[in-house]
């Protein structure tokens, strides 16, 4: 295509992290500290999710063990250590054991390409706080967490069992369909930022936070991450009302902590992707950076506001838990498939028109914006011309029929519909005539100049 | 087959060597590397190839692929390692898996051939893709190699990119239209007309509510101070035994255990069971009355 060049003429590559000072003890260092990191984050994500859950339903939650119950996941995963671990007959050994182990494996590579900080002094070398980073990042990311689904896969089938081959079918259906949507929404981050490298897209982040410009992005991106995850309202895998627990129904003992290890190390992994991409990851908030020649951005500080921006994600994981039921498998699929991927499709071709045409032309970003607000103005403008559905026609004049089982299900009377009589009231109803008709004789014969006498059925009482 | 084996005897292989000695000098680390996954390699091939189960030889392809994702990371193409996991690892050989599971755990693959000269088609086939192959290393011996370093100038994926958008944009848009006419093709051929209406999960519902059966899971059998196998029936709220929770099975075959056999009787006076009445079994036994100590709701709370 002769004219066009392919280079970026105006979007600038922020420039990423600078590895060259790092020893090799400087890098086991942080490998060291990103698993620590990563298992002392799990406990105190089990305590703060059962604690926060306990709130929401109004009773305590635990608080036996430690101040605040803060020991319980410790005092769980002790338990969970020393159980008996029971091998199914019926299991296919290597991939029943190999499948926990993938699970975790591939959970615990995913924090090493997150940008925690900034560059930072550790010991006197002046390092990133990140384990590494290369141009690819982020597809590395999604291919770490497509590889760990192996393991869940696995674990269903392996079990030789039904319910957990249910699951694992659940999940690796799951997962082609949600991981599209998701892959969809990053790739206009990837084009706004102008890399795949954490770093770079966080330093691109300088001005303004991705999920701004990028909110529909954000919001696919949040849905399939819930997804991701198995958490409600998509723990299809591993639904406890249809398939006891699903893939890691025939699993106990250590084998089930590291499913369960490994559940709870996705939910950090991918709110700390969404913070890293959409949330300018440990980017100080609330124009914090402001103060004092930006001393919040540098240094250790930075962590502060990366750990703060995590946990409020694992908030949401927990909210949307203790808020939302879960999804019809029918209903499932198709909010996957006909919702989320056109969407993010749409989307995307949005993106890279708008960014085109920053690239290609000289129009400045005020009017390209003023543009696209004229546009969107206009698009919706446009959306009222559209005739609304036409309204059920109004159920007028006499009240209809209740059927009180109608289509067989127990159902409330509708709008228009009135409730029967009670059975009950009316025989009690007979009783307290007889017993007035039965009074008033009695009276009028002591009386015969008495005339009022009670009609039937207008003074009733309320039923208490 | 000829042309290429033509090809083969005219062209001068030399070049290619030569380059590759230059340029294809190998660090320490590269070669542990590569004689640690190699072997693992070979092994997980042979094992598509000898494993008894699916979903075994499934899982030797998918070490295959992680491997040469390794190995191209190794080699300085990142980007062609990370999409190698995402797409074959992650999205083909997840779909495989599926297919697999849907078949089922214990089918046993069938090995009647029910395409005609199928064989001779797939020998064909690998030949003529040996001479493409072939055709396309003896074309690259008079490339120069520039090394990687200035490949990946500016990152991989962009040189990556470069090529691909750039040199290469037409065949990439033929691929484009190849696969979404595979699709689309795809579509067309398993389209059936529907006949009947489609019963989804809400009808399916519907019916069962209609149908006016149990909607909830059965009661558990019962579970006493002496007995908690599945022939005892559990009590209801009025002290009744369910008989729907023993399994039907044992209903059939008459294996149900009556609660009166199991009830733990305290104190001097308690009853006990003749041997004629154990032997006999009658149907008084078998749990259709009430046990003594039924629940009214009129018991005093402790």
């Amino acid at each position: 295509m002769p004219g066009l060049t392919l280079v970026p003429t105006q979007v600038a590559v922020a420039t990423g992290a600078d590895f060259s000072n790092d020893t090799w003890w400087i890098v086991a260092i942080k490998a060291v500290g990103v698993v620590v990191f990563l298992l002392t984050s799990v406990l105190v994500a089990i305590w703060f999710e059962r604690k926060v859950v306990a709130r929401m339903q109004i009773r305590p939650g635990p608080n036996v063990h430690g101040p605040f119950g803060l020991l319980q996941s410790l005092a769980d995963a002790m338990k969970l250590l020393l159980k008996e671990d029971i091998n199914v007959k019926a299991a296919d050994k290597v991939l029943y054991l190999l499948a926990p182990m993938i699970s975790v494996f591939a959970s615990l590579l995913i924090f090493a390409v997150i940008p925690l900080g900034p560059e930072v002094s550790i010991f006197g070398v002046v390092t990133p706080l990140q384990l590494t980073d290369f141009p690819v990042s982020v597809l590395y990311i999604l291919a770490a967490a497509s590889f760990g689904v192996y393991g869940i896969v696995l674990g269903g089938w392996a079990s030789g069992s039904t319910y957990p081959l249910l699951g694992g079918v659940r999940s690796t259906a799951q997962v082609i369909s949600y991981e599209l949507a998701m892959g969809l929404s990053l790739v206009s981050v990837f084009i706004l930022a102008g890399s795949m490298s954490t770093s770079q897209i966080v330093a691109s982040q300088e001005q303004i936070w991705w999920f701004l410009p990028l909110l529909p992005a954000f919001v696919i991106y949040f849905i399939s991450m819930v997804g991701e995850v198995n958490r409600l309202p998509f723990d299809l895998p591993e639904a406890e009302g249809e398939l006891v627990s699903g893939f890691m129904t025939e699993y106990s003992s250590m084998k089930f902590a590291w499913f369960f290890l490994a559940e709870y190390i996705n939910m950090l992994n991918v709110s700390a992707i969404a913070t890293t991409l959409f949330f300018g990851g440990w980017r100080a908030p609330f124009g914090l950076h402001l103060i004092n020649d930006g001393m919040f951005n540098e240094g250790w500080w930075p962590l502060l506001w990366f750990l703060a921006k995590l946990w409020t994600f694992m908030f949401l994981f927990v909210w949307i838990r203790g808020t939302l039921l879960r999804f019809r498998y029918d209903q499932f699929m198709k909010f996957g498939w006909k919702i989320l991927i056109p969407a993010a499709l749409v989307w995307i071709v949005m993106v890279a028109a708008v960014q085109s045409v920053r690239q290609f032309t000289d129009i400045d970003l005020q009017t390209l914006l003023i543009a696209l607000g004229v546009v969107a103005v206009v698009a919706i403008g446009l959306s009222f011309l559209i005739p609304e559905k036409k309204a059920p026609p109004a159920t007028e004049g006499e009240p209809e029929e209740f059927d009180a089982f109608a289509g067989g299900y127990p159902v409330p009377p509708l709008p228009g519909q009135t409730l029967p009589p009670s059975p009950r009231r009316r025989a009690r109803l007979a009783e307290e005539t007889e017993q007035r008709t039965a009074t008033a004789v009695l009276t009028a014969e002591a009386d015969a100049s008495t005339t009022d006498q009670p009609s039937d059925g207008e003074e009733e009482e309320p039923r208490g | 087959m000829s042309a290429s084996a033509v090809a083969l005897g005219s062209l001068p292989a030399a070049p290619v060597l030569a380059s590759l000695a230059e340029t294809g000098r190998t660090s320490t680390g590269e070669e542990v590397l590569f004689w640690f996954i190699a072997p693992v390699m070979v092994l997980a091939a042979l094992g598509l190839l000898f494993a008894r189960k699916t979903v075994h030889a499934a899982m030797s392809v998918v070490l295959v692929m992680v491997c040469l994702a390794i190995l191209y990371v190794a080699q300085e193409a990142p980007f062609l390692g990370v999409v190698q996991v995402i797409v074959y690892t992650g999205a083909v050989m997840m779909l495989f898996l599926f297919v697999l599971m849907l078949v089922g755990v214990d089918s046993s693959d069938s090995l009647v051939e029910t395409i005609a000269g199928q064989r001779w088609v797939g020998v064909l086939l690998g030949l003529g893709l040996a001479g493409v192959l072939s055709g396309v290393v003896l074309t690259a011996a008079d490339m120069t190699p520039v090394g990687l370093e200035a490949a990946n100038a500016d990152t991989n994926a962009v040189g990556v990119a470069r090529i691909i958008f750039g040199d290469y944009v037409f065949a990439l848009e033929v691929v484009g239209i190849l696969l979404i006419t595979a699709a689309l093709g795809a579509l067309v051929l398993t389209h059936r007309q529907r006949l009947t209406r489609r019963v989804g999960q809400k009808e399916r519902a519907d019916a069962r509510v209609s149908a006016g059966t149990v909607l909830t899971p059965l009661p558990a059998p019962g579970v006493y101070a002496r007995s908690n196998a599945m022939d005892v029936p559990a009590l209801g709220p009025d002290g009744r035994p369910l008989d729907s929770s023993v399994p039907r099975v044992l209903r059939v075959r008459g294996q149900e255990r009556a609660v009166s056999e199991v009830a733990a009787f305290q104190g001097p006076d308690a009853p006990h069971l003749t041997e004629a009445e154990e032997s006999t079994g009658d149907a008084d036994a078998t749990g259709a009355a009430p046990p003594d100590r039924s629940i009214t709701g009129e018991e005093p709370n402790r």
